[in-house]
């Protein structure tokens, strides 16, 4: 499959990912590649199957009661981000 | 094997060791972590190792015994892949994104292995967030092939199998989504075992792809596996896909017989780019089993050629999905002097991931777009309903399939890093066991050009007892799994 730089760009942002040029030419053409594999997928006859989302049939989700089982451990968990301030996290002003 | 160096022992020989107070358990562990220390600069298959922490578990667990206190793993090291959280250690998954992070919490796995009495060495070193087959694409470099380090281990859980060969300790944790458990296992001859899905906690191990990706076990032999599964296995209400099932006592089930077990040969894994020479050692193991008095059948799985491609659409789409989450707010890197909110997003995340992890994030992100969503996410979704269907078929007429766990032996660093299809076509054998959530190991079956080649067995759903049953009963019969490379260091 054919990939244009518009394309790679426009997944770029969606994914919310800089790229620089370079990386943007060699993803146009794996990408290209990845996809023409997957294109065998066209030769399945699926008409009438149900799409598989969990490999083992007939498990549903588990359900726990609405309680609290968490304690609050913020100020352990915070010490793991890049910038923190009277326990908040902090970013780039939003609004003006 | 009394007397023999601690090294060469295996985790039940160790344990039984232990306990018979032949050594102690700090003594294992100063011994194992000189040897991880004095082999990383060869085969760099470690990203920490934790000496200080390891000694203090030692002791804990020498005093646990000395009170009465003690399990069948009391003492046994191990190292973990660095996917799993591990309180108070680093745990990088292998990338730049997660250089400094620090995880605030045990996994289920690592906190099982700990309540048994096992001793952290350290955390092995693996492809970035398992995505790769070689481990080529670990920010702390590649790990390199015991056996021969031109060459590469395997991957996602490079680290754990070089570990393990190259007898620097017992057994590793490891986690398998299209074959990161298996592949590595079979290119530098170890066993490795990737259990059903849901059998063993995915809680606190990083997530590739949530309906893919389970918790396994390195080790030398089926039995080694089977001790730690032990440890490992049974339900976890902090993971909503753990199954609540028994488990079953898989060191008492190894004495299973195979007289009587139907095995089913794979065609389709025949006659698909298998190397010849790798062809010729399977064929030698079949015939161990026909010795053993297990009947051989032809099995066909008529659409298991469509795993690469299906695993390449519902990977990479759960992946975009999980990946999100690394954002350069609140844990992970964040790129310098962000001119706003979208730039702190888009620069944490493509300085701090790595060429195949965006290439599969944006893989995921294309198929999951506005008009591709039915032509790619569900049509993969149904074809994956078809190669499950297969394997229910195939399992209602035998006991266990077995075939190749890769088409080829470990090749060179560098031969398939340019065209990321090449390197996806390791996973052709691997990948089906993945899709249809069964459990599957890979045992030493032989060598090839001095590189170890690996038998796959596959299961039905919940037969790992009989997995490892018939890996045990292979691994009486002969000595692949006892070879160990030369020392390098």
């Amino acid at each position: 499959m054919t990939l244009k730089r518009t394309d790679i760009e426009n997944v770029s942002r969606l994914a919310r990912l800089a790229l620089r040029e370079d990386e943007v030419a060699g993803y146009v053409e794996t990408l290209g590649n990845i996809l023409d594999m997957v294109g065998q997928l066209e030769r399945a006859d699926t008409a009438g199957i149900e799409p598989m989302a969990h490999p083992l049939a007939g498990l549903s989700q588990r359900l726990r009661a609405d309680e609290v089982t968490e304690t609050d451990r913020h100020a352990l968990y915070q010490q793991n981000a890049p910038q923190v301030e009277a326990g908040l996290y902090i970013v780039p002003k939003v609004i003006e | 094997m009394t007397g023999a160096p601690l090294h060469e022992r295996g985790v039940a020989e160790l344990a039984h060791g232990l306990a018979q107070r032949e050594f102690s358990s700090v003594e294992l562990t100063r011994h194992l972590l000189g040897r991880l220390e004095a082999a990383q600069p060869a085969l760099n298959a470690m990203v920490s190792i934790t000496g200080e922490s390891a000694l203090a578990a030692a002791a804990s667990a020498d005093g646990a015994r000395a009170a009465g206190r003690s399990g069948p793993l009391t003492g046994v090291p191990l190292v973990h892949k660095d996917i799993f959280c591990t309180e108070g250690v680093r745990t990088t998954c292998g990338s730049r994104m997660l250089d400094n992070f620090v995880s605030p919490y045990d996994a289920t796995v690592v906190a099982r292995l700990k309540a048994a009495g096992t001793v952290m060495l350290g955390k092995a070193n693996m492809d970035e967030f398992a995505m790769g087959s070689s481990n080529e694409t670990s920010f702390y470099g590649p790990v390199r092939n015991p056996w021969n380090p031109a060459m590469v281990p395997g991957g996602s859980s490079g680290g754990s199998a070089a570990a393990v060969a190259a007898r620097l300790a017992p057994a590793a944790t490891a986690t398998d989504t299209g074959g990161s458990i298996r592949q590595p296992a079979a290119l530098t001859g170890v066993t490795g075992l990737k259990p059903t899905y849901g059998r063993v906690s995915r809680y606190g191990m990083i997530a590739f792809a949530s309906s893919l990706d389970q918790a396994g076990v390195i080790a030398r032999s089926a039995e080694d596996c089977a001790l730690l599964l032990a440890a490992m296995a049974g339900f976890d209400p902090r993971d909503s896909t753990s199954v609540d099932q028994p488990v079953p006592d898989y060191a008492a089930a190894l004495a299973t017989p195979c007289a009587g077990l139907r095995l089913g040969i794979v065609r389709e894994f025949f006659d698909q780019g298998l190397d010849a020479e790798n062809e010729r050692q399977l064929r030698a193991a079949f015939a161990v089993y026909e010795k053993l008095g297990a009947t051989l059948v032809d099995v066909s799985l008529p659409n298991v050629g469509l795993s690469v491609p299906t695993y390449y659409v519902v990977a990479p789409a759960e992946c975009s999905s999980n990946l999100a989450r690394f954002d350069g707010v609140r844990f992970g890197y964040r790129c310098a002097k962000p001119k706003d909110l979208l730039d702190l997003y888009q620069r944490s995340r493509g300085e701090g991931f790595g060429a195949e992890v965006k290439r599969r994030i944006m893989t995921g992100t294309y198929v999951l777009s506005a008009g591709y969503y039915d032509a790619y996410y569900l049509k993969a979704q149904r074809v994956r309903q078809l190669i499950s269907a297969d394997f229910a078929r195939a399992f209602a007429d035998v006991d266990l399939l077995v075939g190749p766990t890769s088409p080829t032996p470990a090749f060179e660093l560098g031969a398939k890093t340019t065209d990321p299809v090449t390197m996806y076509l390791n996973d052709i054998y691997t990948i089906g066991a993945n899709l249809a959530g069964v459990p599957a190991l890979s045992i030493p079956c032989g060598f090839v050009n001095a590189l170890p080649v690996g038998l796959q067995l596959i299961g039905p759903h919940f037969s790992e007892a009989k997995l490892l049953a018939a890996a045990h009963a292979f691994q009486r019969e002969t000595d692949w799994h006892h070879r160990a490379p030369a020392e390098r260091h």
